[in-house]
């Protein structure tokens, strides 16, 4: 019996977990490292700077005698940061609807889902926007420079994640997201939750930190 | 077993697996051995050109105050060589044993996921050739391969030579990332039944460690490079003392990755060392368990000691305590393992062979490095050694002595199971002994001119300060290494003409690869075995009360095998011309990113949804 799956393409996996779903906890584990990085420079290089415009404190240039407002406005980001950690809860029942074979729920919930993504990433679109015009760019100062690599980076990763579920939805639309076939939406879930994760130690280290 | 029978009538009308041929199947294979056989001709060639600029270094230097080279001509070629040698010499040869020996040691057909790991090798190859092409526009980096800021900042480093560093390691970065999932997964995930994590062969345990170190550092350089490249590009202040960044922060990541990789570097090279000691002594492995553990050991203290490449930067006592105390300790699972090798040939029936010449070799050579190595980690010392050859002949006696001793040993160790021929030993052995003797012609006399003064790093030096002789003689010991290597090409050549067929197992071997004919079917196992100790090959033997019949080659038909696929060769081209398109932006503007990026979800996209069963 030890050879009853002798000639399947992929054998019981030895751990029990999917070759697949181990991947993608390998990966990310890989990814903590990636961002511990940028977080840690983001910290190293905090109040370094020797010119504005500053996160939290108002700022005159002393040469031209301009006054630049702080760069943060909490509530917008506030929002945004429910809007993603909901989409977390949200996946999780798309999932939950995939595994019972039940496609109004899955279609409902993955739908939400990317939609909060979409709306995040538009709110870091508005925000970048918004604070290049108070007069913070990627070159003006340590601060611009760590911040936007930062969240940048983090946007690029919900950006990938709203791409991989969209991929997933069209699936889904064609009734070819079946039950047997979630271990499919469980993975990108998997990214999905992490790159929440990555949030929640961005969200209070770069915009509440004072 | 009935099952199994009855999924074979199921599938009987399947055709027999027959050896594939032409070019196309190269490109598309999805085959770990042909991968395997792919990333080691490659990294040969990376490693031959690599060896040429290290001939033209010591060409130079040959005597004192010579213009064979120019300064900045010499600047390309050092730190070129030092780049191709790691990245596209030694890593890649550790991959053509993981691509071609893990899923053989552990019983398995392929690898985890058989297309990733083609596109770790279209990568890798993209990305070697990527970084040599640069010489074709006089423009190879030349800040060292440390790069360190802001000598390679816009201001210092102007040319596009550092942009073609920073891309062309972000390139190779993620043919190793890749790979280090992929082999991760594998060994936990494919292991064959009755392999249980404590009866893998310790080239797997060193393999697996390897993969974990791979995971864990490259994320940090590839960050590191992303400021660089932001510096460079976009004009951000990552490392511009002017606007309060600070180019000490490129060190502590650089070598938060660079220590680790070390250990990259010479972990597989161990694994292979001691699948050839025990085969050799005729005796299982001493201290297998310990092995394991300072392996482990090793890996877990590479983390914590990455600021020896920088006492002399003035980080305090505090911090250079910390960090001599921390590289003293890794001396003590070395020295496990040295001792244990040791241990396993003491009282063995030594049978010398062409691999146990250059494994014993490996020992002698890598301690020397190693002890080398203990005398910097005292940051005192190290002040006087720094910067100069003593440093050079350090890590050339670690990565030369140690890691392509062992990477030679476990060539002529394998040859015979993945080309089915046996190599010359009369050459081998006239390799060995030139290697063996160039080597320490080239690599001893620079400890001594290092303690002397010599800075390394520089294109040459006075007459009259006593460097003459002893340069002399590293030069001519190093086309004597040169020459060595032409041995070891001689010998492929004359052992392919006499073709001496090789027998499943023509050492006498303990682990799964030796149950199966030589070269293996494309399969690997015909019927996937049970193990039920670390040295299976040996219990089959004893059990059979002598030498194993030679196990025929089978037809195979009803074993299911990935298609092959040529979508990983496209993408690796996407993320190529990607980083490629980040030098061309400032002239093309978005659109050659624009269409590599494209290539790349397109090819990630018919991959995902590509049928393989």
């Amino acid at each position: 019996m030890a050879h009853a799956d002798a000639h399947a393409i992929h054998p019981e996996p030895v751990t029990g977990i999917d070759n697949r779903k181990l991947a993608i906890w390998t990966f990310i584990g890989s990814e903590c490292l990636f961002f511990a990085s940028l977080i840690g420079t983001y910290l190293v290089y905090r109040g370094r700077d020797t010119k504005g415009p500053f996160p939290h404190a108002e700022w005159t240039d002393p040469a031209t005698g301009k006054l630049f407002e702080p760069i943060f406005e909490i509530p917008l980001v506030t929002f945004g940061t429910a809007v993603l950690l909901f989409s977390s809860f949200f996946v999780v029942l798309a999932l939950s609807g995939a595994q019972e074979g039940n496609r109004r729920k899955l279609l409902t919930w993955l739908g939400l889902t990317i939609t909060c993504g979409l709306f995040f990433v538009g709110m870091q679109v508005y925000e970048f926007t918004h604070f290049v015009h108070k007069g913070l760019t990627l070159q003006q100062n340590l601060f611009g420079t760590t911040f936007y690599t930062l969240t940048g980076f983090h946007g690029t990763h919900v950006t990938l994640g709203v791409i991989w579920l969209g991929a997933l939805m069209v699936e889904a639309v064609r009734g070819k997201l079946t039950a047997e076939r979630a271990l499919n939406l469980e993975i990108a879930a998997l990214y999905w939750h992490f790159v929440d994760v990555v949030w929640i130690v961005i969200f209070p280290v770069v915009y509440l930190m004072k | 077993m009935a099952t199994s029978v009855l999924g074979q009538a199921g599938t009987a009308a399947a055709t027999a697996h027959h050896e594939q041929t032409g070019l196309w199947s190269w490109l598309t294979t999805v085959d770990h051995k042909r991968i395997g056989v792919m990333y080691g001709a490659s990294a040969f060639l990376f490693f031959l050109i690599g060896g040429l600029e290290a001939l033209l270094i010591r060409w130079q230097l040959a005597k004192p105050d010579n213009n064979f080279l120019s300064p900045e001509a010499y600047n390309q070629l050092f730190t070129m060589h030092g780049t191709t040698m790691i990245f596209l010499g030694v890593m890649p040869m550790s991959a053509m044993f993981f691509n071609y020996m893990i899923p053989l040691h552990i019983g398995a057909r392929d690898v985890a996921f058989p297309r990733l790991n083609a596109f770790s090798l279209w990568v890798f190859l993209l990305g070697g050739i990527f970084l040599n092409a640069s010489f074709l526009l006089g423009a190879a980096p030349d800040g060292g391969w440390f790069g360190y800021a802001n000598l390679s900042s816009k201001q210092y480093s102007p040319g596009l030579n550092m942009d073609f560093w920073a891309m062309g390691l972000q390139i190779l970065g993620i043919a190793s990332l890749a790979a280090g999932v992929n082999f991760f997964v594998t060994i936990l995930n494919m292991r064959a039944p009755g392999m249980k994590l404590m009866r893998m062969p310790m080239f797997v345990w060193a393999s697996f460690i390897t993969q974990l170190l791979i995971l864990l550092s490259f994320p940090v350089i590839t960050v590191a490079l992303i400021f660089l490249m932001f510096d460079r590009l976009f004009g951000t202040n990552f490392f511009t003392p002017a606007t309060g960044g600070d180019p000490m922060l490129w060190q502590h990541l650089f070598w938060i990755f660079g220590h680790p990789e070390v250990y990259i570097l010479i972990l597989p090279s161990f694994g292979i060392i001691s699948e050839i000691m025990p085969v050799f002594s005729r005796k299982p492995l001493f201290g297998y368990s310990a092995m394991v553990f300072a392996t482990a050991f090793i890996a877990f203290l590479g983390f914590g000691v990455w600021s020896h490449h920088m006492f002399s930067t003035g980080m305090g006592p505090f911090a250079d305590t910390f960090f001599s105390l921390a590289t003293m300790l890794i001396a003590i699972p070395t020295g496990v393992k040295i001792f244990n090798w040791l241990g396993t040939a003491w009282g063995g029936s030594i049978q010398m062979k062409t691999p146990m010449y250059f494994a014993l070799g490996f020992l002698a050579m890598f301690t020397m490095g190693g002890i080398s190595g203990v005398m910097h980690s005292a940051a005192p010392a190290d002040l006087q050694q720094t910067d100069s050859y003593f440093v050079v002949a350090h890590f050339h006696y670690v990565l030369f002595g140690g890691a392509i001793f062992a990477l030679t040993a476990g060539a002529y160790y394998w040859w015979p199971k993945m080309f089915g021929h046996m190599l010359d030993e009369g050459i081998g052995k006239l390799h060995f002994w030139l290697m063996f003797i160039a080597f320490n012609l080239t690599f001893f006399p620079m400890h001594i001119v290092g303690l002397h003064g010599m800075p390394r790093r520089v294109y040459t030096y006075p007459a009259g300060l006593g460097f003459e002789v002893w340069n002399q003689i590293e030069t001519v010991g190093a086309l004597l290494l040169g020459l060595s290597q032409l041995v070891f090409m001689w010998n492929w050549w004359v052992s392919a003409r006499k073709a001496t067929p090789a027998p499943a197992d023509p050492w006498g071997g303990a682990t799964l690869e030796w149950a199966i004919p030589s070269p293996p079917q494309v399969f690997n196992f015909g019927e996937v075995p049970t193990v039920a100790s670390r040295e299976p090959l040996w219990d089959w033997r004893r059990a059979a009360g002598g030498k194993l019949p030679e196990p025929p080659r089978v037809s195979g038909a009803g074993i299911h095998l990935p298609p092959n696929s040529f979508w990983p060769l496209l993408a690796a081209f996407g993320v190529t011309f990607i980083f490629i398109s980040f030098m061309l932006m400032a002239r093309f503007g978005p659109w050659p990113m624009i269409a590599s990026a494209s290539l790349l979800f397109l090819s990630i996209f018919n991959w995902a949804f590509e049928p393989t069963h």
